[in-house]
């Protein structure tokens, strides 16, 4: 037997952090990056006597994740505890939905191969977040920071739908995509903002009852999803095949290592004992919120490329980079709306010049300081062969650098191609004077000599020449 | 009169008059607190400086004719549950030695907001577990009324307090009976809001869904007016309610003419029921008949499960709101190596023998597999015994028990038998469960001469009917007494 004999079943657990400005049982800032502890008060930092109320924001995020995810969206849900000791968990107990949750029954579709695959979405619940142990602080001595304490997080739990470690990183990719493109998450893993644990297990092909599964840790890149997914089934599928047995772990991925290994056992697992939350009444979704959210949400990723590539007749590859990015996507279709020509054309432009441009300065489209009117603009004159491609280029840097109109930087820098046929003549016969031997070639049929003439005249006009203009005229000339 | 003896209502009255001075009053009570807290012990911690400081605060205020309210000046203590900013609150709990909090609880706010003194911290049983007072961790409180007897608990150094009149009033909590079997025991009145009418915020808990903070007393009038100064919603406490608090004055002397009160059978067939208590109860009774009142048999079938079912939720929930004290952030830490050391040195020597039996029980109940046979189970039996009360409010307007079944007991009595000390409070603990308003107050004295306590029960948010009834009872028999501690 070998690994083609056996099928792998993953799950995903995501724990996506909400983009709220305060936490979620108390007012503090969910700002990344302060000095440790700066943003605590009595509520987070878990004193005697401090309780929790709930940010109504945290609320609104999670049921528009709910909404785009096809979830049931319940209107009454409960808050729990989760109890552990760490010190990074000021109140000893996590406050989290464990019965009831937010959402539940959804999915996401994810392609695969080309092939749609729809992935069962079992339920998104709100909690807390802990905050952060720093155990290399010197001293032997560990220090706390509590600032991510009381974080909000949606953890969303995928049904045991995925059977291979590039489904899940479809899966986990997808789900990214659609949390920041609606403004929820800004899925950055390696923050810490969106955190992912696998479930896997194998089965034998055929087999109708799951295998013992292994839950994963500490996968804080896509790449690692991959690789941890696939280090765990072949050490599954190997376990079974030299007789041995699946243990239920938690196992810890180790990136430097690229293996997994084991946390604590089923025995060892820790009994939460989780309970109704006392301090909290139930959750009731505020009235309206749903239908609202619905109406509202916006164009999601997927059905964004399928547009772009149906709508623009863009190839996927370019329908895929222009829809990555909710802003980029959105600033092409205005653009194209002030635009109007070939889309294809557009979309080169902004997988060339314009990510080269913003690459180069490290800057996002926020910061541009050209309206979309002036971009639409530089592709007509291009167009109306005002001015040649290549200015454009320069044309469309100083734009970038500026914010000036295109028109009055190619008047000021005299970019605009010459008009003038008597000027471009007097450059024509100038190269055709002094290119006896080609012309004679010419006229003697061999016709590909034409380039090197007009790029002789073109180089004489000093970037000024048309291109269709000086074929046109050298044309005529020759024929005479 | 001295002035320690004056009721609440009374020195308010006397400061707005100018014929007292909150000084003079902050004074009288120190006076007196050095003079015998020695012997009652009531006292974790006096505040002499800041009580002075905020008398004079307000003996200004009245000069300048801007005071605070009617209650400007008037000293009062608290039980040591309540955070207190930059005053040391320890729960009666070694595991909080030393723990000065950042913030004060909202009803702190409020007794400041409302200008009243605060004379220091009361002692009370560790985390509030406790019947008696012997479980705080420095030391047990006596009764006023016979120093070898304990006051009750958990509120014990409250009651203390309030009856050997070294505060006019006190603030304590009451959890399955920590207010009112204390106040029973000291001649004092106690009132338990119905749940969720006093903001939590800030205030140490131990049964986060019992929990609730209410006034210890010399009359149900300065009961009252305590009340109207915590009765307020806050925002910090999701489960405060957004109910506006009537003026609980204004019908205080309304009396009893056409109320149904209602006795509740399985209330005076418990075993353990001293013929003393249970003859001032049933004289009380009568008395309410002379009054004009209906007296109502009713029954409340489930009241014999309050107990058991009491005796897991709470610990259930004590369990879980204990785990923060684990020496990472604040109070007690036993250095040891290794984090599992650290946490099992500082909490095995933090919390005293109670308060580890009941985290023992809570998380024994909320263990996987014991989950539904116990906590889910007890939640269930709490709601009958929440829908017993329901029913009889179709009959009466008020209910009348005993609020002890005994006198106050000698110190040392029951402290080595836990489920004797539980007893104490089975007729307190079912109007705890069903989150109802409860009070305590004087009907009386046994032989010995010691305070007998009567509970009146009340519909949700209905704490105006309470202490009208209270009050009705009071004012034809006035049991309001000085203990014989220091003599006269």
């Amino acid at each position: 037997m070998g690994a083609s004999d056996f099928q792998a079943v993953i799950g995903l657990e995501v724990h996506g952090q909400l983009l709220t400005e305060s936490k979620i049982f108390c007012g503090c800032s969910t700002r990344f990056g302060a000095a440790p502890n700066a943003n605590t008060c009595p509520v987070c930092l878990g004193m005697p006597g401090s309780l929790p109320v709930l940010n109504a924001k945290v609320v609104e995020f999670a049921v528009r994740a709910g909404v785009a995810l096809g979830c049931r969206i319940n209107e009454r849900s409960i808050w729990s505890r989760k109890n552990y000791f760490y010190p990074d968990l000021p109140k000893g107990y996590q406050i989290s939905q464990y019965d009831l949750p937010l959402c539940e029954h959804g999915a996401l579709v994810i392609d695969v191969d080309g092939v749609e695959k729809r992935i069962g979405i079992r339920r998104i619940h709100l909690e807390e977040d802990a905050g952060k142990n720093i155990h290399d602080a010197g001293g032997g001595e560990s220090l706390v920071d509590l600032n991510r304490a009381g974080v909000p997080l949606t953890e969303i739990v995928s049904e045991p739908d995925l059977r291979s470690s590039e489904e899940a990183g479809e899966y986990l990719k997808a789900l990214r995509d659609v949390l920041v493109y609606l403004g929820v998450n800004d899925g950055n893993l390696e923050e810490g903002s969106f955190r992912c644990d696998a479930n896997v297990s194998v089965m034998r092909r055929g087999a109708t009852e799951f295998g013992t599964r292994a839950e994963l840790k500490n996968i804080n890149s896509f790449r690692f999803v991959r690789q941890a997914i696939d280090y765990e089934i072949a050490r599954q599928v190997a376990l079974l095949e030299s007789g041995g047995k699946v243990l239920q772990q938690t196992r810890l991925w180790d990136p430097s290592r690229g293996e997994t290994r084991s946390m604590r056992s089923k025995e060892e697992a820790h009994d939460y004992r989780y309970f109704p939350e006392p301090d909290l009444p139930p959750l009731l979704v505020p009235e309206g919120m749903v239908e609202r959210e619905r109406t509202e949400l916006p164009e999601l990723p997927r059905e964004k490329l399928q547009r772009f590539q149906a709508d623009f007749s863009l190839s996927a590859y370019d329908a895929r980079i222009l829809v990555a990015d909710r802003a980029l996507a959105d600033f092409f279709e205005a653009v194209w709306k002030h635009y109007g020509g070939s889309a294809k054309k557009l979309a080169n432009w902004f997988t060339g010049e314009l990510q080269r441009l913003l690459n180069e300065e490290g800057a996002g489209l926020g910061t541009l300081k050209f309206p979309p009117q002036h971009f639409a603009e530089l592709l007509k004159l291009v167009d109306a062969a005002e001015v040649s491609a290549n200015a454009a280029k320069d044309v469309f840097a100083e734009m970038f650098r500026t914010g000036q109109p295109p028109r009055s930087i190619v008047d000021a820098r005299g970019l605009g191609l010459e008009k003038d046929t008597t000027a471009v003549e007097v450059v024509v016969d100038a190269v055709l004077a002094a290119n006896p031997e080609e012309v004679a070639k010419y006229r003697a049929g061999k016709k590909q000599v034409l380039g090197f003439l007009v790029g002789q005249v073109l180089k004489g006009m000093k970037g000024k020449g048309n291109p269709a203009q000086v074929n046109a005229l050298l044309k005529a000339r020759l024929g005479e | 009169m001295k002035l320690t003896d004056l009721s609440l209502l009374e020195l308010g009255r006397r400061l707005a008059a100018g014929e007292a001075s909150s000084v003079e009053a902050v004074q009288a009570c120190l006076e007196r607190i050095r003079r015998l807290d020695g012997r009652v012990k009531a006292f974790l911690l006096v505040d002499e400086k800041g009580a002075l400081a905020q008398a004079e605060a307000a003996d200004a205020r009245r000069r300048s004719g801007t005071p605070k309210g009617p209650l400007d000046g008037v000293p009062v203590a608290l039980k040591d549950l309540f955070c207190t900013e930059g005053l040391a609150t320890t729960a009666g709990s070694r595991i909080l030695e030393g723990f000065v909090p950042p913030f004060d609880a909202t009803v702190v706010q409020l007794l400041k907001a409302a200008g009243l003194p605060i004379l220091g911290k009361l002692n009370m049983d560790e985390f509030a577990m406790g019947s008696s007072t012997e479980n705080s961790a420095y030391f047990p409180s006596a009764n006023p009324w016979d120093l070898t007897r304990s006051p009750g608990g958990s509120s014990g150094g409250s009651a203390a307090a309030v009856s050997a009149r070294f505060a006019f009033g006190a603030l304590g909590t009451d959890t399955g009976g920590s207010i009112r079997q204390p106040a029973a025991l000291t001649g004092t009145v106690g009132l338990k809001p119905t749940y969720g009418r006093v903001s939590r915020y800030g205030v140490v808990a131990f049964a986060s869904s019992l929990d609730q903070v209410g006034p210890l007393a010399r009359t149900v009038g300065d009961a009252a007016a305590l009340l109207q100064v915590l009765a307020v919603h806050d925002a910090r406490d999701s489960t405060s309610s957004r109910e506006v608090a009537p003026d609980y004055l204004r019908h205080l002397d309304a009396g009893v003419d056409g109320l149904r009160l209602g006795m509740p059978r399985e209330y005076f067939e418990v075993e353990g029921l001293d013929p003393e208590v249970r003859s001032a109860v049933e004289a009380a009774a009568a008395a309410y008949q002379k009054l004009g009142a209906t007296l109502v048999p009713i029954s409340l079938p489930h009241t014999k499960y309050a107990l058991a079912t009491y005796y897991l939720v709470a610990p259930a929930e004590a369990s879980s709101n204990l785990a923060r004290y684990d020496g990472v952030r604040y109070g007690l830490r036993v250095a040891a190596p290794g984090l599992r050391e650290m946490y099992a040195q500082t909490r095995g020597r933090g919390f005293g023998p109670e308060a580890k039996r009941r985290i023992m029980l809570g998380t024994y109940a909320l263990s996987a597999g014991y989950y539904d046979a116990y906590y889910l189970k007890a939640q269930k039996v709490r709601t009958l015994i929440r829908q017993d009360f329901a029913q009889a409010w179709q009959k009466v307007d008020a209910i009348l028990a005993p609020t002890a079944p005994t006198t106050a007991f000698k110190l040392g009595e029951k402290v080595g038998d836990p489920l004797a000390m539980y007893a104490n409070d089975i007729f307190t603990l079912p109007c705890s469960l069903a989150g109802l308003p409860g009070m305590s107050l004087p009907c009386g004295f046994s032989r010995a001469g010691l305070p007998i306590g009567l509970q009146l029960l009340g519909k949700p948010f209905d704490e105006a009917t309470v202490l009208r009834v209270g009050r009705a009872f009071e004012k034809a028999h006035d049991f309001v007494r000085v203990p014989p501690v220091g003599g006269a």
